[in-house]
């Protein structure tokens, strides 16, 4: 079943084709959803392309997912990014295939004030390396964590105690 | 002088018609404390909202002379923790205990402070008695309000039968080994 966004999803994916190739790994429509798989050389361009030539100006969430013991998958872990463009209400999912080798990633700070704690979450979660992001540190766990709590194999009842508490100065003093 | 003389006596007058008593200090001590426990509500989750029915006239804590809710450490007699105590806010919890002046107490309120509750994860402190001592534990998730006023009362009966020192700290900590050394 088609929805409103069906033909603009249409539209969006012949021209990202057109323009990137094959940058464009995969597109997959399930759903009637719009997700596009990037090669993560490419990645800062198809963003920076949506967000200035697609009016795509609200980065929803940057999530991470480790594919790890999935049937069929690219590689290790994958970057999701959520976008929506509030003027064409239109929403599109990017998923990059990182491999646990290389885990650079180009920060999309530069293009979304969001994308600073959103980076900094799927960094602490998954262990990503945003290049160029301005603070990456950790987010939700304490700044005594060591390791990534959502990667598969982490251990669920893995708690580490803290026995200091810290404060948000560094965040204060970052440029804005 | 002037219950006597006005011809009537009221309450508890009616008793003691020279107005004086006597008692032993630590009894006094002790009355005055159970009945006058202020409480620090360290509120992380929906048992913070418990906590507000509790202190609001339908169940009405002061009854039990706990009503006085203070927002700081230094003014506080009890620390009530309700909600959920994860590992970034341990040291938090323990430095604010660590500012109650003695004696101090403890009420670990709901699952989530006594044990974690569902939260069986990285994140979640199973327990807040790995961070400090408690002395009463509320089940429920959340608990009742009358659970708490019960948590109050038996709270008041452990202060009745413990030993008011002549001098010094007025219970010996125990000293959470995690946190030895900070």
């Amino acid at each position: 079943m088609a929805t409103q966004e069906t033909p603009k999803h249409d539209a969006l994916v012949a021209e990202l084709k057109n323009r990137f190739g094959a940058k464009i790994l995969d597109v997959d429509r399930s759903y009637d959803d719009c997700t596009l798989i990037v090669d993560k050389a490419g990645i800062h361009d198809v963003l920076a392309f949506l967000k200035n030539e697609h009016r795509f100006d609200l980065l929803l969430d940057i999530a991470g997912v480790d594919c790890m013991n999935l049937p069929k998958f690219r590689e290790r872990f994958e970057v999701v990014y959520m976008l929506y463009s509030i003027g064409d209400d239109v929403r599109v999912r990017l998923e990059v295939p990182i491999s646990e080798l290389d885990l650079d990633v180009p920060t999309a700070t530069d293009l979304w004030k969001s994308a600073n704690w959103a980076e900094r979450e799927a960094f602490e979660m998954f262990g990503f390396n945003f290049v160029g992001h301005p603070c990456l540190k950790r987010l939700l766990t304490h700044h005594e964590f060591v390791g990534h709590p959502l990667r598969k194999d982490y251990p669920i009842m893995g708690g580490q105690w803290c026995a200091t508490t810290s404060d948000m100065t560094e965040e204060l003093n970052e440029p804005r | 002088m002037g219950v006597r003389n006005s011809g009537y006596l009221v309450g508890i007058e009616t008793k003691n018609e020279t107005g004086l008593i006597t008692t032993r200090l630590d009894e006094i001590v002790r009355w005055g404390r159970k009945n006058s426990l202020w409480p620090l509500p360290f509120g992380t989750a929906c048992c913070a909202i418990e906590f507000m029915g509790v202190v609001s006239s339908k169940f009405d804590i002061s009854r039990f002379g706990a009503e006085l809710v203070r927002f700081s450490p230094r003014q506080s007699d009890m620390i009530l923790v309700a909600g959920t105590i994860n590992y970034k806010l341990a040291p938090v919890l323990k430095k604010i205990y660590d500012q109650i002046a003695e004696p101090k107490y403890v009420i670990s309120m709901g699952a989530c402070a006594c044990s974690g509750g569902f939260y069986d994860n990285y994140a979640t402190v199973q327990g807040i008695d790995q961070i400090i001592p408690v002395d009463v534990f509320i089940p429920g998730c959340p608990p009742r309000p009358e659970a708490i006023l019960h948590a109050v009362m038996k709270l008041q009966e452990r202060i009745d039968k413990e030993p008011v020192p002549k001098r010094g700290v007025h219970r010996r900590h125990e000293v959470v080994e995690k946190f030895r050394d900070s």
